[in-house]
C-alpha cells in the first residue's frame, strides 16, 4: 500500500467531512490564456493504490456528474452515479483497483469554478470565472495525480463528456495512459448537441434571477431557467423508443386531460421531476461554463483537423463503447474515432452494445457494458502485472 | 484448447512477427493463436457482439462492424496479412470485399466452402432442394450463405480483382488440409473446402 499525501482540507456537506480536496501548488494554465493561480481539486478515492502504484484508475464524470462514482451523494443522498461499475467486485473491482474521480474545473462540487469564491476578489467568480476547456479539465487531472505522485494510471474511463476526457487524456499525455475507455462521446462536438446546449444556456440566462451570473451576490437562483436546460438536455439523454415505452400517453394521476396546461402527461411530470431536483445540487454557471467545454471540444481541430494525429504512435490499448439508440453520441462517431486509431495503427477495440435506452444507457445496468469493461480492465491489468 | 485444423492451416501460412488482420474473428481463438505462437500483431473484425467480448476480455483488439461496410476505412498496406476466413460466402458483395483484404494486406488468406464439391453436386441433382451439407446445414431460405461458390469461380474472382495465387489447399471435411493446383479440376469435386494465400500483382 503506497503512502499518499496529506490533504489540505476535506470537502466538507452539512458539518461532515465528504471526501477529499487538494489546493494545487501550481497555477493552472488555461486554454482560453488565463491561469487559474491555486486551483482546488475535490475528489474521491476509493479501493487502496498498491506499492508499485500501478492500480490506478482514473473515472472521469460526465456533464452533471461528479466525483461521487461509487459513493452515496452528499447533497441528494442517492447511490453513487456509477455504482454498478465500481465497487468491490464491480467491472472497475475497487479490491483490485485504486479507483480516482475528481470534480472537473468549472464545477459545482467543490472543485474551483464560477461558484466558489474568487480569491482576489472575495466575491463569488461568476462570469468573471475564465472559460475552460475539456484540455484544461485534463490539464487539472493530470497536476492532481501528480499531487498523488501518480505517475501512470492503468485505465482512464468515462462516458459522455467524461468520454471526451479519455480522449483528450490519450491525445495530451499517451505515455500517462496504459489503456483508454471512452463510452458514448465523440471527438468533436456536433452541431445538434451544440444546439441543445445554446437552448439549454438561453434558457438559464433568460430567467430574471440569473441577474448576469450574479445571483449568489442576489441571493436569488435561476432555478427555474435551470430546470428548463436540464428538461430539454435530459430528452436527448433519452430515445424516442424508451419514452414510448416508459411513458407513452400515459396520463399523470388522473382520468382523463384536463384543457389546461398542468402535466397532464407522465412524460410532462417526469420532466418537471427531473428538471426540480438538478437544481438542488447543480450550479446554473456551471452549467454554462461545461456546457460550453463540450462544444469547444474538437480532438482533431488541435491536429490541423485530422484526427488520427492526435492519436500517432499511441502506445496506449484503447475500448471504445457506442449504444444502437444513443442518439446524441451515436455509434458513428464512436466508430470514428476508432477508424482514426486504427489508422495510426493504435490497438483498438470497438463494441456496439445494443438497447434502446438511449445516451443515458452508459449510466445504466448494461450487462453488456459491464461484461466488456470487466474482461478488458483484468486483461489490461494482467498484462502488465497489476 | 487445440486450434480448428482449418485455422491450424492459416496459422502455418503466417510469418513470425507479423500484423494481421482477421476479418470475422469469431471469438479470436486464431488471433490468439498468432499472437502466442507467432508473436503477432493481430487486430480483429467480428459481427457479433459477444464474440466480441470474447476477444476484448482475451486482450486482443477487436472492432465489431461487418466485412461490407468497414473494410474500406483501414489504411492500403497497414497489414503484412488479412484474413478472411469462411466468411466470403456471406458477404453482400464478395468481389469488394476481396478487393479492400488484397489493398489492406500485403498478402491474403482466403478459405472457403465448396458449393463444387460433389455432395453438393449429387444432392440437387437427385434430392432436386437446395443441398444441404454439413459445412453448409442451412435451410435456403434462411442461410446466411447468400453468395456461395465453387473453388473453380473463386479462382476466376481472385484472377479478376488481380491477385496471384501464392499458395492454394484444399480442405476435407475434417479439416485436413494438402496443397492443391488451383485450376485442377479434381479439387473442385473432392475438396470440402480451400484456402488460398494470395498477394496483388
Amino acid at each position: 500500500m503506497a503512502e499518499l499525501p496529506k490533504f489540505i482540507r476535506p470537502v466538507t456537506a452539512a458539518g461532515a467531512e465528504i471526501g477529499h480536496a487538494i489546493v494545487l501548488d501550481k497555477p493552472l494554465e488555461l486554454d482560453c490564456g488565463q491561469t487559474l493561480a491555486q486551483p482546488t481539486i475535490a475528489y474521491m478515492t476509493y479501493g487502496t493504490l498498491n506499492a508499485a502504484r500501478s492500480n490506478a484508475v482514473l473515472v472521469c464524470h460526465a456533464l452533471t456528474g461528479d466525483q461521487f462514482v461509487a459513493s452515496e451523494h452528499p447533497v441528494t443522498g442517492k447511490p453513487g452515479w456509477w455504482d454498478e461499475m465500481v465497487g468491490p467486485g464491480k467491472p472497475i473491482d475497487t479490491d483490485r483497483f485504486f479507483v480516482i474521480c475528481s470534480n472537473v474545473v468549472g464545477g459545482c462540487m467543490g472543485t474551483t469554478g464560477p461558484a466558489e469564491m474568487n480569491p482576489e476578489t472575495g466575491k463569488p467568480y461568476g462570469l468573471t470565472f475564465p472559460v475552460v476547456t475539456i484540455r484544461d479539465m485534463v490539464r487539472a487531472q493530470a497536476m492532481l495525480l501528480d499531487a498523488l505522485g501518480i505517475d501512470k494510471v492503468l485505465c482512464v474511463i468515462g462516458g459522455s463528456m467524461g468520454g471526451m476526457q479519455v480522449l483528450q487524456w490519450a491525445a495530451s499525455f499517451p505515455e500517462r495512459v496504459i489503456s483508454a475507455v471512452p463510452i458514448a462521446c465523440a471527438a468533436r462536438h456536433s452541431a445538434q448537441n451544440i444546439a441543445f446546449h445554446e437552448v439549454g444556456r438561453q434558457a438559464i440566462m433568460a430567467d430574471p434571477d440569473w441577474k448576469n451570473g450574479t445571483y449568489q451576490l442576489h441571493g436569488t437562483q435561476p432555478g427555474k431557467g435551470l430546470a428548463v436546460a436540464r428538461m430539454a438536455a435530459h430528452i436527448t439523454y433519452l430515445s424516442e423508443a424508451a419514452l414510448q415505452r416508459k411513458f407513452g400517453r400515459n396520463l399523470q394521476n388522473r382520468e382523463q386531460i384536463s384543457f389546461g396546461f398542468g402535466a397532464d402527461f407522465q412524460i410532462e411530470s417526469y420532466l418537471r421531476h427531473q428538471g426540480m431536483t438538478f437544481v438542488d445540487r447543480f450550479d446554473a454557471n456551471s452549467y454554462l461554463y461545461i456546457t460550453r467545454a463540450m462544444d469547444y471540444f474538437d480532438l482533431a481541430a488541435e491536429q490541423g483537423g485530422t484526427l488520427a494525429e492526435a492519436f500517432k504512435g499511441s502506445k496506449t490499448r484503447f475500448l471504445i463503447i457506442s449504444f444502437t439508440s444513443d442518439w446524441l453520441f451515436p455509434t458513428s462517431e464512436n466508430k470514428h474515432v476508432a477508424h482514426a486509431l486504427n489508422a495510426t495503427a493504435a490497438t483498438v477495440s470497438f463494441v456496439e452494445i445494443a438497447t434502446d435506452r438511449g445516451h443515458d444507457a452508459f449510466l445504466l445496468d448494461e450487462p453488456e457494458m459491464y461484461d466488456t469493461v470487466r474482461g478488458f480492465l483484468a486483461s489490461v491489468a494482467s498484462s502488465v502485472g497489476a | 484448447m487445440s486450434l480448428r485444423p482449418d485455422l491450424a492451416a492459416i496459422a502455418a501460412m503466417i510469418p513470425q512477427g507479423a500484423r494481421v488482420l482477421d476479418v470475422g474473428c469469431g471469438d479470436g481463438a486464431l488471433l490468439e493463436h498468432l499472437k502466442k505462437s507467432k508473436q503477432a500483431d493481430g487486430r480483429g473484425i467480428e459481427l457479433i457482439q459477444q464474440k466480441v467480448n470474447a476477444c476484448v476480455a482475451r486482450g486482443l483488439a477487436v472492432m465489431q462492424g461487418d466485412a461490407d461496410s468497414d473494410l474500406v476505412e483501414y489504411p492500403s498496406a497497414a497489414f503484412d496479412i488479412s484474413i478472411l476466413s469462411l466468411t466470403i460466402q456471406a458477404t453482400r458483395n464478395p468481389r469488394e470485399v476481396l478487393g479492400h483484404l488484397l489493398r489492406i494486406g500485403r498478402r491474403t488468406i482466403i478459405s472457403l466452402p465448396n458449393f463444387g464439391h460433389w455432395r453438393v453436386r449429387l444432392s440437387l441433382l437427385f434430392g432436386g432442394r437446395m443441398p444441404k451439407t454439413p459445412a453448409l446445414d442451412d435451410e435456403w431460405y434462411d442461410t446466411p450463405n447468400i453468395h456461395l461458390c465453387t473453388i473453380a469461380d473463386f479462382v476466376a474472382l481472385a484472377k479478376a480483382n488481380g491477385a496471384v495465387i501464392e499458395q492454394a489447399l484444399a480442405l476435407n471435411e475434417r479439416g485436413r488440409t494438402r496443397p492443391m493446383r488451383a485450376d485442377a479440376w479434381g479439387p473442385n469435386i473432392l475438396a470440402e473446402g480451400a484456402i488460398f494465400l494470395l498477394r496483388k500483382t
